[in-house]
């Protein structure tokens, strides 16, 4: 918790800043994220390909996290549109690990169940559940599923891309299974454990 | 002989399939020795991080685990797929940074029998380990047919120099290693400012609109650059510009052709080697006009149709751009 300092008891701030969110996200992100450390300079925004298109920008975000509200971060789109491209990460003058901030956020409101677009999380869901079953990625048996329920509409357009992969032998019909999947699997429960327990 | 263990990854037995052909195709003329991590399975892609964290880096740390018992006398991992290099790479680093990470981890591990000490393997990318190790010097001197005439621009995509905790790369934003290599081969190399922007990812996936736009500025900037072709180092990048061109075209009502290859198929076709045995023919963009440049026959393929006609006939609603928006227009 921070100080109650001279200035901002002068500022008329005689409540001290609830910061458990913004140390929640920081300490559930992979390596060191140094997101207590943003100065809300908007970098991280300005560099966004895909900045047009999210509710907030990584900044608004990280000033929403600050001042804990909890329900609408998670309800932003942001995270789900994040392409983990790193140019605000290597930009910023701070190095806050925006992007493992985000993929951070993404599980979270997972876990909250609080994103407003299934879309995504779906996708991100079905990805994970073939590499659990098979070790390895499974584009042809992802594509169908996730297409089907959530572009339906999209699939007609794509048959000829579809079988152009397929027929020029880059989207497998089989699915390839590593040979030690029962280590995987225990590794993989092991893991879920732990993650429940920190 | 410089001996690497290799770290393949999903998409090079599939989507990639024309840039693991071609790598296969370059190794022995390099003297380079590529030994496959036994049983490795998938790094989890973008995918899993956004799901859980610890099972997300023990899935990425397995592939550590194994490679540290195959390491006889090298401890340089090669990824040729820029999102498999990143995994790996960032696993390795951020057990580092976070050793309570590390610690839980290798207790996921065990339960398999396993551990990974961070910072045993050096993991690097294809292009790193060509460009430094290999050397450029070296590349020229098996270069039997200079592609000279072959306007290309070098793609490198973003996870590729981007975050680089490692300080491999010669810039975050515009690294010269793809543009060095291509002109090692004789390719005439176009200044491309694009060359680290993000393909869209999974946006391709989960918010199309989005990606096409992104799909939509590559396309087009090497297009108005007047380039044959994009040059690219990463299987995700190879697959949305050449697999979603025809959708992303259709979006915009544009007609772009810009055929998107390996730089390891370029290298094969420098070394002399048959476009057959490069997975010449397996983008759906045809490479075939482009490399007529070179004078180099390239068999004919198919190009997937056109989703649909020309909107003439009924009247259809008016063909939309992202910036004017559908959903104002359908409500």
């Amino acid at each position: 918790m921070p100080q109650m300092t001279d200035e901002r008891v002068r500022a008329g701030m005689n409540r001290e800043e609830d910061l458990s969110l913004l140390h929640e996200v920081s300490m559930k992100t992979a390596g060191v994220s140094h997101l207590e450390m943003c100065i809300q300079c908007g970098t991280c925004g300005g560099s966004c390909p895909v900045a047009e298109d999210m509710d907030h920008t990584p900044r608004m975000l990280f000033a929403m996290l600050r001042a804990g509200i909890r329900e609408e971060v998670l309800r932003s789109n942001t995270p789900w549109l994040c392409v983990s491209c790193y140019h605000c990460v290597v930009r910023c003058p701070q190095e806050v690990h925006i992007a493992d901030v985000m993929y951070t956020l993404k599980g979270m409101a997972i876990h909250a169940k609080l994103y407003t677009d299934s879309t995504a999380p779906h996708f991100s869901q079905t990805f994970v559940g073939m590499v659990e079953t098979f070790g390895r990625g499974y584009e042809l048996g992802l594509a169908t599923r996730h297409y089907l329920r959530h572009f339906p509409l999209r699939l007609p357009g794509m048959m000829p891309m579809g079988f152009g992969m397929i027929t020029k032998g880059r989207m497998a019909i089989i699915p390839k299974k590593i040979k030690h999947i029962d280590q995987l699997t225990k590794i993989l429960n092991r893991a879920k454990q732990l993650e429940l327990t920190s | 002989m410089n001996k690497y263990l290799l770290y393949p990854g999903c998409s090079m037995d599939s989507s990639a399939k024309a840039y693991m052909e071609s790598l296969n195709s370059i190794v022995e003329p390099l003297d380079l020795h590529l030994e496959e991590i036994e049983d490795w399975n998938c790094c989890g892609a973008t995918e899993y991080l956004g799901i859980n964290l610890i099972p997300a880096y023990s899935l990425i740390a397995r592939n550590l685990a194994l490679a540290t018992k195959q390491m006889n006398g090298t401890r340089t991992v090669v990824a040729p797929c820029s999102a498999c290099y990143l995994n790996l790479a960032k696993a390795d680093y951020y057990m580092q940074e976070r050793p309570t990470l590390g610690a839980k981890v290798n207790e996921a591990l065990a339960a398999g029998g396993l551990e990974y000490k961070a910072g045993t393997l050096d993991v690097r990318h294809l292009i790193d380990i060509l460009v430094y190790d290999v050397g450029l010097e070296a590349i020229r001197s098996k270069v039997v047919r200079p592609l000279s005439g072959l306007k290309v621009v070098p793609y490198m995509g973003c996870m590729l120099p981007r975050p680089d905790y490692q300080h491999r790369w010669s810039d975050h934003e515009h690294p010269t290693e793809l543009d060095d290599l291509l002109r090692a081969l004789g390719a005439d190399v176009i200044d491309y400012p694009l060359t680290t922007e993000c393909c869209g990812g999974h946006m391709t996936q989960i918010g199309p609109e989005s990606a096409f736009e992104l799909i939509r500025r590559l396309i087009s900037d090497a297009s108005e650059r007047s380039a044959h072709m994009m040059v690219t180092v990463c299987p995700m990048c190879q697959m949305n510009i050449d697999a979603y061109q025809n959708e992303t075209n259709h979006f915009f009502g544009t007609n772009y052709h810009m055929p998107v290859l390996f730089f390891t198929q370029l290298m094969g076709l420098a070394f002399g080697k048959e476009p057959g045995k490069l997975g010449i023919g397996l983008e759906l963009v045809s490479s075939r006009n482009a490399l007529a440049n070179l004078g180099i026959e390239v068999p004919v393929t198919q190009e997937p149709a056109a989703p649909r006609k020309k909107d003439e006939g009924l009247p259809m609603p008016r063909r939309w751009t992202k910036h004017e928006g559908r959903k104002e227009e359908m409500k």
